[in-house]
């Protein structure tokens, strides 16, 4: 299903990659997202996805494979790969004592971002955001939703060229998540790229390029939402529908998944 | 045989498999594997307590009782006591504003009164059970020596438990209804530290004043007090005398210690449920605008880890509260040192081991909120600097607050005695680095939030970190007098670093 492209054409190139805990979560995974691309992780609970998502940030050393962030080595250089990458988990990690802004210096701080650039950079985040009139107020009183944008803010502020997102929007307001998902959709728009879980498939289904299917640790199908139907459809007596949304074509690809295995 | 779901009974069991499980868990680290190791290395370590109890009080087992005696019991029973109140307070803290199964409690149709009851009376029986073990061996030496009337001792610890928790349970309640629950969480927390502390840095100060030592024995065994302690028939010894087996003040003690306890239950607990909510309702946060920052300021990804840290501590008094609480037992040495200041006698000696061992808790509290205490692990995992340089800077972070700490006290003490400032700088040095690489090699991803907690994390680390800060101090101490003799002490405080980064966790 992947088209030939130069190796360079490739925000995330995951090869062979394995973990294991107690079992295996993640078994010889391949997988390779385009540069400017919107690509959506989906997969049953405990299928692998997070797992995957926490090597490819450098927060769990993988047992064997490869994995290549923007052309480097994330193994090998791992310190070279987060200089271009950018994570974001479901339980957003914030420092209550810290105020927006002063959380966006601090983020700026470890990214080696200079001071000016960092805050035009931080002031025009908290406005999209719509943080502006926080900006000054220590996170510990906000809700989900405020910490959840900043710590968007916060993976945004060092422009990076890879953002990985587990299941962002988990937890927010109709409100909230229209300003994550159209922030998200800006960064696409400009060349960066984004590679994202979620448990909410409608999002994957209209923000999502490309969507790839994991189960057991492997990636059993991919492709955009069309070509998902047809792979769902193989050897049903009907043909891929429009009417067949991502629910019906996932649990089709997961379900024939568990009966081959 | 079960009990009915929702009654009392229903619910001691509940609390009490819960505890068990949490002491299990406590004790092995949360590895059920370790439990055989540990009982055996608990064995061992009460064996040679008893040792240290018989060289210490062995001697006491069958003493006259005189009013010199008994002022000596009665002091070290108000101390233990005190710290008992102490803890008690912070459970009753912890109890009202920690959600766990509030939530659940609260929300379901049984009558949550009677597991409030419970946990009041967990609170006693806890308090009494963390007393026991440092107790026993004293208590058993002097049954064996002296005979069974010492057992009343036993009895003494659960009256004082039950008093404790009864009276801690009345302070929260009070400080909660006069300053509100939003601040109670604070003040509880600094007036539990205040209880816990005050009678031995005021026993110390009196000694110094006195008697330019800051031995607290001194004073209880002075002449002076003495001579005005009331006389032996009097109440006041009840304690002591239940200590020592005499059956009429032990009876009184325990029954009136069992309806304090009683009563607080009867008074609180239907109203738990209500201060819980409250508490719930007050958040743990003063949600301040801060002034509004110029500019964003240059700083390399290590300078922004120290200024994060140095920020995060100042802003949360709790955390001010608990990290520098210790450093209440500066005072007493503080008071030494002016007292002392034109005497240029060996009161100066005195002072190196206490301010050692001042800065080696210290520096393990503050490495644990900087290494562990991380609350967005993630972030700093994922920023692209090598892992070497954001432990070196939160390691910085840390002596920054011990040199700002100490500096002061050590420039006082060189215009005083330069070669006892020396020696005490040398000790700090190695007491903070000695507790800061404990931290490190124990370290374990946590809330700072749980900070309370970090003791329970890892016992090896806990104890090596104490009994290092210990040796250090000692070796500082012998150090200042010879540096020959120091040798031995600093062998075996290398010992035990040693020890513990042998037995340290492997990291990922």
């Amino acid at each position: 299903m992947q088209h030939a492209m130069p190796p360079q054409q490739f925000a995330l190139e995951i090869h062979g990659l394995c973990k294991s805990f107690d079992r295996l979560a993640v078994d010889g995974l391949e997988l390779k997202v385009r540069k400017g691309e919107f690509y959506a992780l989906l997969g049953p609970n405990g299928a692998g996805k997070t797992t995957t998502l926490r090597m490819v940030a450098g927060l769990l050393r993988p047992d064997a494979g490869s994995i290549r962030v923007g052309g480097v080595d994330a193994l090998a250089d791992p310190v070279g790969a987060k200089q271009i990458m950018a994570w974001i988990s479901d339980e957003p990690m914030i420092y209550d004592k810290l105020t927006p802004r002063e959380y966006l210096e601090f983020v700026a701080g470890l990214w080696g971002i200079a001071p000016d650039v960092a805050e035009a950079r931080a002031q025009e985040l908290l406005s999209w955001l719509d943080l502006s009139a926080q900006a000054n107020e220590r996170c510990e009183g906000f809700s989900k939703g405020m910490r959840q944008k900043v710590a968007l803010a916060g993976a945004l502020v060092h422009e990076p060229r890879v953002i990985i997102l587990d299941e962002p929007l988990t937890g927010l307001d109709a409100g909230s998540a229209r300003q994550v998902k159209s922030v998200l959709r800006q960064r696409v728009n400009a060349g960066g790229t984004i590679v994202m879980t979620t448990h909410i498939l409608e999002v994957a289904e209209r923000m999502a390029d490309r969507i790839g299917v994991i189960a057991h640790g492997k990636l059993i199908a991919e492709g955009t939402l069309d070509e998902l139907r047809i792979a769902a459809n193989k050897g049903a007596s009907v043909g891929p529908s429009q009417n067949v949304t991502l629910e019906d074509t996932f649990l089709t690809l997961v379900a024939e998944q568990a009966q081959a295995a | 045989m079960t009990a009915a779901p929702g009654t009392t009974v229903w619910f001691a069991r509940h609390e009490s498999r819960l505890a068990w499980r949490d002491w299990l868990s406590m004790i092995t680290a949360g590895r059920r594997e370790r439990l055989r190791r540990v009982v055996i290395a608990i064995l061992i370590f009460a064996t040679f307590m008893h040792f240290v109890a018989y060289w210490m009080v062995g001697r006491y087992a069958d003493a006259v009782v005189d009013r010199s005696m008994l002022v000596t019991i009665s002091g070290t029973i108000l101390l233990s006591w005190l710290l008992m109140v102490s803890q008690a307070m912070e459970s009753m803290t912890r109890a009202f504003y920690s959600r766990s199964d509030l939530d659940l409690i609260l929300a379901s149709p049984v009558a949550a009164s009677k597991l409030f009851a419970i946990r009041i009376a967990t609170i006693a029986i806890g308090m009494a059970t963390m007393a026991m073990p440092l107790a026993a061996p004293f208590i058993n030496v002097l049954i064996a020596l002296g005979g069974w009337r010492w057992l009343g001792a036993y009895g003494l610890i659960v009256a004082m438990g039950a008093t404790a928790a009864a009276l801690a349970v009345g302070l929260t309640v009070a400080l909660f209804r006069l300053i509100g629950p939003k601040r109670t969480r604070l003040i509880a927390q600094i007036v539990a530290a205040v209880i816990g502390a005050a009678f031995v840095i005021g026993l110390q100060v009196a000694a110094i004043l006195s008697y330019g030592t800051i031995s607290r024995v001194a004073v209880l065994q002075s002449q002076a007090v003495v001579a005005h302690a009331p006389g032996l028939d009097s109440l006041v010894w009840w304690p002591a005398r239940a200590a020592i087996g005499d059956i009429i003040p032990l009876i009184g003690v325990l029954a009136l210690s069992l309806a304090l306890l009683g009563l607080a239950i009867v008074l609180v607990s239907p109203r738990f449920g209500e201060y819980a909510l409250v508490a719930a309702g007050t958040g743990n946060f003063s949600n301040s605008a801060s002034r509004r920052q110029a500019t964003f300021r240059a700083a390399s990804p290590q300078g922004a880890l120290r200024r994060k840290e140095w920020m995060l501590l100042r802003r949360d008094p709790w955390l001010v509260s608990q990290t520098l609480m210790q450093m209440l037992y500066l005072i007493p040495p503080a008071v030494l040192l002016w007292h002392s200041f034109d005497d240029g006698n060996g009161a100066y000696a005195l002072l190196v081991p206490v301010l050692v061992m001042a800065a080696g808790q210290l520096a393990g509290g503050l490495a644990w909120l900087a290494i562990s205490g991380e609350d967005a692990p993630d972030l700093v995992a994922t920023a692209p600097v090598p892992s070497s340089f954001i432990l070196r800077a939160k390691v910085e972070a840390v002596l920054g607050v011990i040199a700002v700490v100490f500096t002061p006290l050590l420039a006082v003490l060189a215009f005083a005695s330069l070669w006892h400032a020396l020696v005490a700088a040398c000790g700090i040095i190695i007491a903070t680095t000695a507790a800061t690489s404990i931290q490190l090699w124990f370290r374990s991803q946590a809330k700072r939030s749980q900070f309370r907690r970090r003791q329970v994390s890892s016992r090896v680390a806990t104890f090596a970190e104490a009994f290092s800060s210990i040796g250090w101090a000692a070796t500082a101490a012998v150090a200042s007098a010879s540096l020959v003799l120091a040798i031995a002490p600093a062998i075996l405080a290398s010992l035990v670093v040693l020890g513990a980064r042998f037995m340290a966790p492997r990291q990922s």
